[in-house]
């Protein structure tokens, strides 16, 4: 019985990251993070995430060896997850994640070092995606996304961004299964930013339950009023996710649904782009968009 | 000879932290607290709109960024001058957002970082129950692959099989009963982690009869958990670990700036009566009133530029990771140049001094239960026994308090966004005291500062030498073996470290902060 299940390792680090999204993956409900860590979460596979900072039993040199070893052990069959973005200021050392060997690791260095010999990475998050709040001017630590640091060292794998601050767990679950399932996605199954379609593939602003209101020119003046969240600040026009249907934390709510605006938290260049978070859109980021604003 | 003993990473906890210790003759007889991340969101913070500070500041910590959220939406209402005016139903709100991440992060500190130091998972292996989730783990073991759980610290495991097997569930279900938390808060709160419904002036989102009932049903079932499962499971570790009570101390002196707002503040000053009681409790003995003029903090042996014992305010904060006596980004906080602990137990035994009836009661309670002295609070047990009676202290709360909200009522007072002002919001955050503090100019955040718990707890030594907390806590602590120092992390963990939030930099320069003016 137990031999019909085949691993398929993985490793997760963490950089300038605030674990936020290792704490939303906790919050997946089907599959629970139970089953995504004993079960084999599709049938005959079980992921077996050997190293990951927040949970693992084991601390120090020990644990570390863990990432190092699973590298050695299985090159080019593990999955690499990276939460929170790389610093690149002053060598790295803005980042130490441990000490291996009497040297310090600095968070840039695992990086490259684990995603030469992975089968393909994750970037979990917008830190890790695309820089995220770290980044943001005058990005103190030379904050950076994984992409870019991969780029730089000239190591070429397969990306997949998962961002959100944090991303919905449903995006990363499911971003795991269909792996799982169905190998490496093929490249019309990732946006221009490296996000799964099937989670990133529509506007907020599309699936919006107060989208009527903007049709309609009925905007709301203070947050939590009803109507539309534009002139507050929404950036769900310009904002590709599928909160609006899918809903956050077992589907009880959303941003929006708890009259805030969206802030478009999943989108590259977050938070400096979009700023500020309550300030009305300007024309010009609405173009090529084929949005019209009407007033009541 | 003495041997040095390097824990780096320090795991199952939030963000990068590295330990040192000397142990000689078995004994620690140095230590040093390091915290290895930077990100400087003080920095990045100038120049922003003042209402983005909610949003950004979350973002400090994943783990505890509604705390953060407070503090920076009682820091823009003072700043806004409406502290005096939120609806009942806003502060009510926050409240309930603020509660259920008490209860997520405590039922996760307990079980899912800190447990695996106490429980032994491979008792699973020969699990003969039929509960399909068991044999689901019984299953995992068998297949050799145990991914997360091993290697580990070996050699003091001390429960019997079926205790452990147990144990096990319990990990299994606070899975559950944490992610219900945040669904209860995520009801008033938008999503989680990161809210989006606390705001200057109150709350977003409105109170609902159909999201009571919810917020309602699932904390009846939590509260049930924490009854007749968190709390026996402290019992029953501080039954089979009675040396827990007794190492791991720390300085014995605790500060808490109090939380759970019962009534509206001033019109510049969050906050009125609290649930918990602000204040400084010297010794274990003494408590004085919060005194926030009192707070210093030095970077002696922190990678900045600087020296000497300066108010958070006044400091010169320069970046030098080349810094000859630097070991830590963390800074050194100290209250009236002394060294004090922060968190659950702090707030507890503050509460206590305080007389807060409620406290009193479960304290003496569960120390009559134990058979324990009240010096065992100071203890790396004492601080789990703490947080356990804590999370069912302010779950109970919650239960009176969301039958307080009154559908159809505002939730949030309205405000204009000045050109120039000052704001401060201090609460306390599941980890311990946290403070913001800002500046607007010209309509945008000129300076922002927090100094947040972990700050305190993980501090490296001060200008005069005196180790932080848990630099302390380490002191004395018998190692049996060198190559697994489990007594060390337990230690550590105790304190439900947070590095994410300790590392920030505090601006440049500023005007002294106001005495704190809560009850």
């Amino acid at each position: 019985m137990s031999s019909q299940v085949v691993e398929y390792p993985a490793v997760w680090i963490a950089g300038a990251s605030c674990s936020g999204c290792s704490v939303s993956l906790l919050n997946s409900v089907s599959p629970a993070v139970k089953n995504m860590l004993i079960d084999p979460v599709i049938p005959g596979k079980h992921v077996n995430l050997r190293f990951h900072a927040t949970i693992m039993a084991g601390q120090g040199e020990p644990a570390l060896k863990v990432a190092r070893d699973t590298a050695a052990r299985w090159p080019d069959e593990y999955l690499l997850l990276v939460e929170g973005s790389v610093q690149t200021a002053e060598n790295g050392l803005f980042c130490i994640i441990g000490e291996l060997e009497g040297e310090q690791l600095t968070m840039e260095d695992a990086v490259v070092a684990l995603a030469r010999s992975a089968l393909a990475v994750i970037s979990v998050g917008t830190c890790a995606s695309f820089g995220g709040i770290p980044s943001g001017a005058p990005n103190p630590s030379g904050a950076t996304s994984v992409t870019e640091v991969l780029r730089k060292g000239w190591i070429s794998k397969p990306i997949i961004n998962v961002p959100g601050c944090p991303p919905h767990p449903d995006w990363l679950v499911g971003t795991i299964a269909a792996l799982l399932l169905r190998g490496l996605p093929s490249p019309e199954e990732l946006d221009a930013a490296l996000r799964p379609r099937a989670f990133y593939g529509k506007l907020i602003h599309d699936n919006c339950p107060r989208r009527a209101y903007f049709d309609t020119g009925q905007f709301a003046r203070h947050t939590g009023e009803p109507g539309c969240l534009y002139e507050l600040g929404c950036k769900g026009p310009v904002t590709y996710a599928d909160c609006p249907i899918r809903l956050w934390n077992n589907g009880v709510n959303w941003c929006v649904g708890a009259g805030s605006p969206c802030i478009g938290c999943v989108e590259p260049g977050f938070p400096d782009r979009l700023q500020p978070m309550f300030g009305k859109l300007d024309q010009s980021a609405l173009e090529g968009f084929r949005i019209t604003v009407r007033q009541a | 000879m003495p041997t040095r003993i390097t824990i780096d990473p320090v795991t199952r906890i939030e963000g990068h932290l590295m330990i040192e210790a000397v142990v000689d003759d078995g004994v620690v007889k140095e230590a040093r607290c390091s915290g290895t991340l930077f990100r400087g969101f003080e920095i990045l913070l100038k120049g922003r709109e003042p209402r983005d500070a909610q949003l950004v500041t979350q973002r400090v910590c994943g783990v505890c960024p509604i705390a953060h959220a407070m503090a920076s939406a009682l820091s823009l209402d003072s700043a806004f001058g409406i502290a005096h005016g939120i609806p009942d139903n806003g502060r009510i709100i926050r409240n309930l957002i603020l509660g259920s991440n008490f209860i997520q992060s405590h039922v996760l500190h307990f079980y899912h970082l800190a447990a695996l130091d106490y429980v032994d998972i491979t008792a699973m292996a020969d699990y003969q129950g039929r509960d399909p989730e068991m044999n689901s783990v019984r299953e995992f073991m068998a297949r050799g692959e145990l991914g997360p759980f091993v290697p580990r610290y070996e050699g003091d495991y001390r429960f019997d099989k079926a205790t452990n097997q147990g144990l096990v569930r319990h990990y299994l279900v606070a899975f559950e009963i944490r992610r219900l938390a945040h669904e209860m808060l995520s009801l008033f709160g938008g999503k989680m982690p990161h809210n989006c419904a606390i705001v200057p002036g109150g709350v977003t989102e409105h109170p609902t009869v159909d999201k009571m009932a919810g917020f309602l049903w699932r904390l009846n079932r939590i509260r049930h958990f924490i009854d007749s499962v968190y709390l026996p499971d402290i019992v029953a570790v501080a039954r089979a670990y009675p040396d827990c009570l007794q190492t791991g101390s720390g300085p014995g002196n605790y500060l808490a700036y109090g939380v759970f707002d019962l009534g509206a503040g001033s019109q510049d000053h969050a906050g009125g009566e609290r649930l918990h009681a602000p204040g400084a409790l010297e010794t274990m003995e003494t408590l004085k009133e919060l005194d926030t003029d009192l707070i210093t903090e030095s970077v002696k042996h922190s990678w900045y530029e600087g020296d000497g014992e300066l108010h958070p305010s006044e400091e010169e904060t320069v970046p030098n990771r080349g810094k000859k006596e630097g070991y830590s980004w963390i800074k050194s906080p100290r209250y009236k140049g002394e060294v004090y602990e922060v968190g659950p137990v702090a707030r507890m035994l503050v509460s206590y001094h305080a007389g807060r009836e409620q406290v009193k009661r479960m304290v003496d309670g569960l120390l009559a239960e134990l058979r324990a002295e009240p010096q065992a609070l100071n203890s790396l047990l004492g601080r789990h026994a703490a947080r356990a009676l804590e999370t069912k202290l302010v779950a109970d709360k919650l239960a009176e308090w969301v039958l307080e909200l009154r559908p159809g009522e505002p939730v949030c007072a309205p405000y204009d966004v000045p050109e120039h002002a000052e704001g401060n919001g201090i609460t306390d955050a599941p980890r311990g005291a946290l403070g913001h503090w800002m500046r607007i100019r010209e309509g945008r955040i000129e300076r922002y500062q927090l100094v947040v718990p972990t700050t305190w707890n993980a501090s490296p030594r001060d200008d005069k030498e005196q180790l932080g907390p848990i630099e302390q806590s380490l002191i004395g602590t018998r190692v049996e073996d060198a190559e697994n120092p489990y007594e060390l992390v337990r230690i550590v963990r105790s304190f439900d470290p947070c590095l994410a939030c300790a590392i920030h930099v505090v601006s440049t320069k500023g005007r002294r902060m106001g005495v704190m003016r809560v009850v």
